[in-house]
């Protein structure tokens, strides 16, 4: 396996995805491939970062909806009932 | 409806909903509303355009408010009809100029091997996000990705749509949700890497 083959194989890789030989390849290339190593490790934590700037906390209170918007709505609402 | 698992003001919410009661519709804008506009602005990033996808997302909530099925919750029900009003939202809308996805990606030699072998960062990713520029730079980089990769990006990582949920809405098959993924994720990673990068004495 090269290494432009493992970065393609790697999101199957993080998502346990690639077949029993493909993983033994993978492995094997990787044991032995510090810029690989480097990429795989780099590749999950700019994953990681992404969620952790933009995903939603659940504990977070969601924001006011503007009173502009509601008004919106519920006029929009009354022109097509149902 | 199943009683075990709904929550009784939801019930009653949905219950109110079903019979056309002008009262339960503005309590579900006053309830829900946030949160469908939180989701409508990480898609859309313009205040108006989120407005208006959730505008459009509680009409259409209102119309089709018989098709929900009580099995799945609430929350999530709404989550998937404003992530679908806020996509119909962006393709109406011009696009701006892009990056090419390709400059994003990482180069080989012939023989395989990486032309700009990669590099360790300089903390784990937990130590980065605490960081004071890093929120910036990460929003910042996933603006920049072209749009129909950060779509996905945005659809899988973080509105945690599954390949199958996002292929459906994008009207794309999941082989080509899962390639465009992991494109956008190279992206984002060659974006932050220069900011991150271990820097060598």
């Amino acid at each position: 396996m090269t290494c432009r083959e493992l970065i393609e194989f790697l999101a199957d890789y993080l998502q346990h995805e690639l077949a029993p030989g493909e993983l033994a390849e993978f492995d094997r290339h990787l044991a032995g491939c510090r810029a690989c190593a480097n990429y795989l490790h780099t590749y999950r934590d700019a994953v990681a970062l992404g969620r952790a700037v933009l995903r939603p906390d659940e504990d977070e209170i969601p924001p006011e909806v503007p009173a502009a918007l509601v008004e919106a709505v519920l006029a929009a609402r009354r022109q097509r009932p149902n | 409806m199943t009683a075990d698992s709904v929550d009784p003001a939801e019930a009653a919410l949905l219950a109110g909903l079903r019979a056309g009661d002008d009262k339960a519709f503005e309590q579900l804008v006053h309830v829900h509303g946030g949160r469908m506009l939180s989701a409508a602005r990480r898609l859309l990033r313009v205040e108006q355009d989120a407005q208006d996808a959730v505008q459009d997302a509680l009409l259409s909530v209102s119309r089709s408010i018989g098709r929900f099925e009580g099995g799945s919750r609430l929350n999530t029900w709404l989550h998937r009809i404003v992530v679908n009003a806020a996509l119909m939202k962006l393709r109406t809308r011009r696009r701006k100029d892009e990056v090419l996805i390709d400059d994003l990606l990482p180069r080989f030699m012939e023989d395989g091997h990486a032309l700009e072998p990669a590099l360790p960062w300089s903390e784990s990713a937990e130590a980065l996000a605490q960081r004071g520029e890093t929120a910036q730079l990460v929003r910042d980089s996933i603006d920049t990705l072209p749009e129909t990769y950060r779509v996905v990006l945005m659809l899988r990582d973080i509105e945690e749509l599954d390949t199958a949920e996002v292929a459906a809405v994008l009207g794309i098959t999941p082989n080509a949700v899962k390639i465009r993924l992991h494109r956008a994720r190279q992206a984002l990673r060659t974006l932050l890497d220069p900011h991150f990068r271990e820097r060598h004495p």
